[in-house]
Parts: C-alpha cells; structure tokens; sequence
C-alpha cells in the first residue's frame, strides 16, 4: 500500500514537471493536422440525435504560453465533407436547408480573444462565419496530450443555429449545435 | 351553394341540438351530429392529406419545404388516425342509418362497403405512414403539430423496410383517394339526379325523434 502512494507521488511529482514544462515549451505556432477530429451533435426531442463530423478542414494556432492572451487559432472547415453514417442526411447537410455548400463552401473561426482560466485550459472567443453570417462565439480548450512537437487540444462549445440561417427542423431537432474537437497542433 | 339554406338552419337550431342528445346521435334514417362533424373533418383532413402526401414527393429540389411539409403531413395523420378511432368506436356504439329508400340491394351493398372500406383507410393509411417513420433509418422522431411526441411503432428499421412501407402507404392513400371520388360521386348522383335527399343527410342531423323547442327568435 505504501509502495503504491510512493509511485503514485512519484507520477505527480513528474506530472507536474511536465506541466511546468507546457509553460515554457509549447510557446510556438502550430498547423492543424488532418488527424484532428471535429466531431458535433445535435439534439432531438425524445432522446439521440444527428452526430456528425467534418472531414475536410485545415489551420492553424499561436500558442504563448506565457501569454496566453497572445495565442491565437484559425480554422477552415469544408462543410461538403460532413459525414454523419447516413448518406441522406448528409446531402440534407449540404443542401441548401443547412449548410448551402454549393453557395457557402467554408466555414471559417477565428479568434479574437483567448483567455487562460485554469492550468492547462482557456476560453477562446472568435467569429464563426457559416452560410455568409459572422457572428462571435465562445469554446472551450483543454490541453489533452503533447508528443514531442505535436500537441492536442480538446476544444468544446455549443452554437446556436438559428442565427445562421439554419434553424430548419426546429424545434424537434435542438437549435443548440454541440461540437466536441480533438484539434491536434503540429509545430511548423 | 345549394347546401347554404340548411346550414344556416342547423346554425339556428344549434342551441338546441347539444341539449337534445337524439341530434348527437345516429338514427335509423339518419345521421347524428357526432357522426356528421368526424364524416366532414376527416374528409377534409384526408384529401388534403394526400395532397400534401403528393407535395413531399414533388418538392425534393427544395429539401427545406419538404422537410417542412413531411413534417405537417406526419402531424395532420396522427390526427387523423386519433379521430378515425374515435369515429370508428362511435360507429360501432350507435346505429348505421338505412339507406334512403328506393336504393336497390346491390347499391345498398356497394354503398355499405364502400362506407366500411373508406372508413378503415382513414386508419389503415395513417398507420402505414406510421410504419414509414418507425422502420426509416433517419429516425426523425414523430412531433405532430411540435406537441406530442408519438413514439415509433415497434418495427425493425432498414432502408428496404421503410421503401416497402412507402409503397405500400402510397397505394392505399391514393386508392383511397379514388374510392372518396367515387364515394362523393355516388352522393351527388342520388342528390342531385334521383333528388333522394342521400347529400344532404350528411349535413342535417337526424331529428326524427322530434325536433326540440326552438329557442325564441
């Protein structure tokens, strides 16, 4: 019993130098790479609801570690390349009921202000620019991993979408967008 | 419109049908208010149904308003199938009016099946409709009118399954339809050819019992 606390002291004791480490060694500015996950959900009464995810999206972000307030993020995303497991819904998606991809072929993010609100986690503030409409929302972002020169973020946040012009199925369908990101940097 | 005059009597009257519950009621010769009001609202809902069963089909290079209209078609024929159960139990609870007289057998047949099949389409065809949302693999959920939540029918989902069951919903909805046509034509036919008075039954509730007192004018 003894043994175990001692290593389970050990790894916190290494946890936190690695966590120390963050700090300084992950200031740089890094590409998204294609590995990374943007995955979303959406609601429906009753229970379940469509889950998707976009394939095609490229970026990039500007970690300061020391000044988490300098860090930056911008994301394109393809929103033709949504898949959701169900080749009618996805031609739904892309139609011009939602996402109009025909006439709007990006979705774009970029922040405007990044605050830092616990050790390995921040808020971001941006534009999100679909269908033609920019409007701000917020995510949040929380260290997951790092590798060397690649690092991850888990990057959460809920979107109104309504105001995009794609309040279509409502309210039997939630006008909330949930997404849920696995962004994963590699240091350029 | 012929019909106005006997309208506007039944408006009349109206106080006295609900205290006379021989009007609600079906008689041996005629219909009751109860019976009139589901033949005339599910007529309605049901040809405007399949009307609006023929839009979700024409409207697939706008995928917004067929969603929409989907939507208020799945609605109109939960609706529909709630009043047609309801109707079919009022049915089986009161009596079937006879014929109006110099209506042959064979007509009387017809017009008895023609009844009978009419009335079990206007819940046959709901349910296959119900079954097309229950076995679609793109599990929209049944809201009718944003209000109640329906839930699926227990049915194995698949592609093939839900075609199958559209098919099925189509043919019956559009028979059905022409059965109506043929159902209203025989109506006009006796109102307005043999002059027997079979339309209009179903707009006057049967009094044959004696008319209750007529409110003062």
């Amino acid at each position: 019993m003894f043994k175990i606390s001692l290593i389970a002291a050990g790894l916190l004791i290494c946890a936190a130098a690695a966590h120390a480490q963050t700090l300084s060694d992950l200031r740089g500015r890094y590409a998204i790479a294609p590995s990374s996950q943007i995955a979303f959900s959406v609601g429906q009464v009753g229970g379940g609801g469509i889950n998707g995810r976009f394939s095609r999206f490229s970026g990039a972000f500007e970690l300061h570690p020391d000044n988490v307030a300098r860090s930056n993020i911008n994301i394109e995303l393809e929103p033709a390349s949504v898949q959701t497991g169900e080749p009618r819904v996805e031609n739904f998606l892309r139609s011009d009921a939602v996402f109009d991809v025909a006439a709007h072929p990006t979705i774009t993010f970029r922040s405007t202000r990044v605050r830092q609100d616990g050790p390995n986690s921040a808020v971001i503030e941006g534009t999100l620019t679909a269908r033609g409409i920019t409007r701000r929302e917020t995510f949040h972002a929380t260290l997951a991993g790092r590798d060397g020169r690649a690092l991850a973020f888990h990057v959460v946040g809920d979107v109104f979408r309504s105001p995009y012009g794609m309040d279509v199925g409502t309210p039997l369908y939630s006008n909330v967008v949930h997404f849920d990101m696995m962004l994963r940097g590699q240091r350029r | 419109m012929r019909l106005r005059p006997k309208a506007a009597s039944l408006n009349r009257n109206r106080a006295v049908y609900w205290k006379n519950d021989a009007m609600l009621r079906n008689s041996r010769l005629s219909y009751g208010l109860v019976a009139i009001l589901f033949h005339w609202a599910i007529a309605i809902l049901f040809l405007g149904q399949i009307g609006l069963g023929y839009l979700t089909q024409a409207t697939a290079d706008d995928p917004r308003l067929q969603f929409n209209l989907y939507q208020w078609h799945k609605s109109v024929g939960f609706l529909i199938l709630l009043l047609a159960l309801l109707r079919l139990g009022w049915a089986l609870s009161g009596a079937k009016p006879k014929p109006v007289a110099g209506t042959s057998v064979s007509e009387a047949l017809a017009a008895r099946i023609a009844h009978s099949t009419l009335l079990a389409m206007t819940i046959l065809v709901p349910l296959t409709g119900w079954a097309i949302a229950s076995t679609s693999p793109l599990m929209i959920p049944s809201f009718a009118f944003n209000l109640v939540l329906v839930p699926d029918l227990p049915l194995a989902r698949s592609d093939e399954a839900e075609a199958l069951w559209s098919n099925i919903h189509a043919v019956l909805a559009y028979a059905s339809g022409i059965l109506a046509a043929a159902h209203a034509g025989a109506a006009l036919y006796h109102q307005f050819a043999r002059r027997d008075g079979t339309l209009m039954r179903m707009f006057t509730p049967s009094r044959n019992t004696g008319p209750g007192k007529r409110p003062a004018p």
